[in-house]
């Protein structure tokens, strides 16, 4: 195990930010810290690179109890979601910093250097400054950064929530190839459910401090532990005590039995998809996610009455 | 309304200063060169300047381990003490004087006789210019994004590294600043230093104490000789200040 | 923390609290004790004697004229700062800083060489018989030179922030610009102004170089409190002069302490979300904002 966490709690005065939580990060693996926001992922992914100290609980990495160990000697990598770029350096010298505080020769730095300079594609912008550099370029330059002192493991919050749509996308395909080149264990925080889906092999959901479920992203998905993983993790709604995902409900003309009576308020058509939106009898809101072409061979239309029936619901105990 | 400004501005401010810069060219640029390489002159300006130099350096370090202290820590009284650094400036620099004069002067509480020496004035000058690279530093450092600390932190840097290599380049532009205002604002001190150094002409009396001595003697023009040496000498600073700002911010802008 | 930490921690604190201890609070401490030394008696004696009352109330006129004076061009060169557009903005800017940079005993001496006898305008003032230098109309003049910049100087900044947006909206309902200005600008930054104020004031009353150049401080005419300190103590008078020493102490304690309290009162209307008030420029307070503004 490249991580483990045990027991850790963490107040902020009255406030509990971390509750008796524990993870186990594998070595090499690409992790997600999944939960809204208030929920302590990024407190826990600062606990982990000493940045916080824990009230009660070990950190150990690589095996080791790093719990009482200073930031400094903890050999992680850390990027910030404001980048935290050293503004009056360039370039090249944040990308050196780490190995100039080891000491390293200056030949040996100018070399590694020039190497993460090509794998984050930002030859050219060396002698740069950072308010020079456009946020995806920041972004990289941080990643350089913290991946030039060889980490035992990196460690990113938010990386990419300060960016615009299309730069978090490119960014996103961009992390995963990286990790699966350069192999470092990875651990990164979001609150975008569909970053972590597409990025992750195991995501940890948390939640109020504590940690909901531990899996891979098809595990979260189809078999949520409790009410809060299923309506994070994917679309979902409720039916009287049971929840069901749009995509799994069937609309029928006719009822047999299985079926609930609904109205039609509105059909959405989102290219592919198309939603519909539904009030049941007793005026509760509910959407249905059909292909366009099941909605036309059902001929549906506004104001019409049809009847749904889930196919596959799931219940959890209260809680 | 801006001719309104300009006229009080410049009937306050520009016409008097003016005078003084003609005044002291009134008999010719020969005679102003004799009135402030006069031995006496020489000395006072000397010495003024020297102090002022030496409680920049002083004011430089300990204004701005204050600052950081103000900002960074945290302990009972912060607030009060917060207050307190604006003493210097609510306190009439003759009082300053005469409270320095108590604690220094010739019935010393604490024994320490220094009234009357090179030392009272550079004590006097660093009263009233506490004030200027703390202010000038506190609002940087509040600004300061910490997590830049947390990241050379990550990446192994020890403390005093991070103080040196992240911190300090971040607050250096603030820090001239302040020490510019102090030095502006110490060879020009008067008040303060009058009753305190005795004001022994080649040995402990400022430029500005000096000038005082030529109106009263009726030397105006030579007063005014040593005075505009002074504003040239704050005018450049000032000017040397705003430009060092402006390479500055164009070279790191955003 | 560690350890270490924790030393260098205390380490710092420790001395910044002993070099100001030894710098600020021992010396101004010290006046406390002298001045009732030998009791109460003997300063309430010198700062009630004729020529101590008027030291007094001169001072306060100078101040009460100075400071209204320099609060009415402060605000009205603070929006043309930053409402117009013209060039030369950077010329103005520096003439503020001016009584920043230039030693009081060199302002005396310019007042002299302007309104004396032989000055620029004093000549023709003082045939007409009104005389400026040596007595208080000169007094009043150096008073308000060395506190014009700080209403100019707090305003400016309040005036940046808040923006033309509320003056758009009023221009919309109708308000003529007189209305405007009352109604909305004042009152936006009435913090700014506060603050300027009691900067001014303190300033003003504290004044003693180019007061002493232009006053000739004769007593019981020309002598306004800070003099009287000074003459007081060269004329061996100790308890007189550590009397005017703390009166003028206590007003300087009253004016930090109004600055304490502004600023909070105006923290406290920011958070209930009175809009547009903006707190004055605490940190930087009596330090002249840097020459490099748009020129």
């Amino acid at each position: 195990m490249a991580i483990e966490v045990k027991d850790v709690t963490k107040r902020f005065g009255d406030f509990v930010a971390l509750d008796d939580v524990s993870i186990n990060v594998p070595d090499g693996g690409l992790t997600a810290l999944l939960g809204p926001s208030g929920s302590g992922k990024s407190t826990l992914l600062r606990v982990i690179a000493g940045l916080e100290e824990p009230d009660e609980g070990q950190v150990l990495i690589s095996g080791e109890d790093s719990t009482e160990t200073r930031v400094q000697d903890r050999n992680v990598g850390f990027v910030f979601q404001h980048y935290a770029a050293f503004k009056h350096m360039t370039v090249f010298n944040n990308i050196a910093f780490g190995l100039k505080i080891r000491g390293e020769g200056n030949g040996e730095i100018k070399e590694r250097v020039r190497q993460l300079i090509e794998l984050v594609h930002l030859k050219g912008f060396e002698n740069r400054f950072p308010n020079q550099l456009s946020g995806g370029q920041r972004q990289r330059m941080a990643l350089a950064r913290a991946l030039a002192v060889e980490p035992r493991v990196l460690l990113l919050d938010e990386p990419f929530g300060a960016l615009d749509a299309k730069v978090r996308q490119e960014l996103r395909t961009w992390l995963r190839r990286l990790h699966d080149e350069v192999h470092v264990t990875t651990i990164f925080v979001t609150h975008d459910q569909e970053e972590a889906m597409e990025v992750a092999e195991q995501i940890i959901v948390m939640n109020d401090g504590r940690i909901e479920q531990s899996g891979g992203p098809r595990d979260l998905y189809e078999h949520p532990a409790s009410e809060f993983v299923m309506s994070f993790v994917g679309p979902a709604h409720r039916l009287g005590t049971e929840w069901v995902r749009p995509h799994d409900v069937e609309i029928r003309h006719e009822p047999n039995g299985q079926t609930i009576e609904a109205l039609v308020d509105r059909i959405v058509h989102l290219g592919f998809e198309v939603r519909v939106e539904l009030t049941l009898q007793d005026g509760d809101h509910f959407s249905v996610q059909l292909t366009r072409d099941q909605v036309d061979e059902l001929e549906l239309k506004e104001g019409q009455i049809v009847f749904v029936r889930p196919r596959q619901t799931k219940t959890f105990a209260s809680a | 309304m801006r001719g309104i400004s300009l006229t009080w501005l410049s009937v306050i401010v520009l016409i008097p200063l003016a005078a003084v810069v003609a005044k002291s060219f009134e008999e010719g640029p020969a005679a102003f060169w004799d009135a402030i390489s006069e031995p006496e002159a020489w000395a006072a300006i000397k010495l003024t300047v020297i102090s002022s130099l030496i409680i920049v350096a002083i004011n430089a370090v300990m204004g701005t381990l204050i600052a950081w202290v103000l900002v960074r820590d945290e302990f009972r009284g912060k607030s009060i003490v917060n207050s307190l650094i604006d003493l210097p400036f609510a306190l009439p620099t003759i009082v300053a004087g005469l409270t320095l004069l108590a604690l220094y002067g010739a019935d010393s509480p604490i024994g320490l006789e220094a009234a009357y020496t090179k030392a009272a004035v550079v004590m006097a000058l660093l009263f009233v210019t506490l004030p200027f690279v703390v202010r000038a530093v506190q609002p940087v450092l509040l600004e300061v994004d910490q997590e830049m600390e947390e990241a050379a932190a990550s990446l192994g840097a020890p403390n005093h590294r991070i103080f040196r290599s992240i911190l300090l380049p971040n607050l250096t532009p603030a820090i001239i600043a302040g020490c510019a205002l102090a030095f502006a604002r110490a060879i020009g001190e008067f008040g303060s230093l009058v009753l305190l150094t005795g004001n022994i002409p080649f040995d402990t009396q400022v430029a500005s104490v000096y000038i005082f001595g030529r109106i009263e003697s009726d030397n105006v023009t030579g007063a005014a000789a040593v005075s505009v040496l002074l504003l040239l000498i704050s005018v450049a600073i000032l000017f040397a200040l705003n430009l060092f700002g402006r390479w500055r911010s164009r070279h790191e802008r955003g | 923390m560690s350890a270490a930490s924790r030393l260098q921690r205390f380490g710092l604190r420790g001395i910044a609290l002993f070099y100001l201890t030894a710098l600020l609070v021992v010396p101004v401490g010290i006046i406390f004790w002298k001045t009732f030394e030998d009791g109460i008696g003997p300063p309430l004696e010198a700062i009630t004697s004729p020529e101590g009352l008027h030291a007094f109330w001169l001072t306060i006129l100078c101040v009460g004229i100075a400071v209204p004076l320099n609060t009415i061009f402060g605000v009205l060169t603070a929006l043309v700062l930053v409402r117009h557009k013209f060039r030369g903005k950077a010329v103005i800017n520096s003439l503020i800083d001016l009584p920043f940079a230039v030693s009081p005993v060199v302002i005396g001496l310019a007042l002299i060489l302007i309104w004396g006898q032989d000055g620029w305008f004093g000549g023709f003032l003082e045939d007409a018989g009104f005389q400026v230098i040596y007595a208080v109309p000169g007094m009043i003049l150096a008073t308000i030179f060395v506190s014009l910049p700080f209403v100019v100087r707090e305003v400016m900044p309040v005036l940046q922030e808040i923006g033309t947006d509320q003056e758009q909206a009023a221009e919309t309902l109708g308000a003529s610009p007189r209305q405007t200005f009352w109604k909305v600008t004042l009152p936006a930054i009435r913090w700014g102004v506060a603050y300027g104020v009691v900067l001014a004031t303190a300033r003003a009353l504290g004044e003693f170089g180019a007061v002493s150049v232009v006053s000739g401080k004769i007593g019981g005419q020309t002598e306004t409190l800070p003099i009287f300190v000074e003459n007081e103590y060269t004329n061996f008078n100790l308890a007189g002069a550590y009397a005017a020493a703390i009166v003028l102490a206590i007003l300087a304690l009253a004016v930090l302490f109004s600055m304490n309290m502004l600023q909070r009162r105006a923290r406290k209307s920011e958070d209930s979300g009175d809009d547009g008030d903006e707190t004055p420029v605490t940190t930087g307070v009596f330090v002249p904002h840097p020459i490099e503004k748009e020129a």
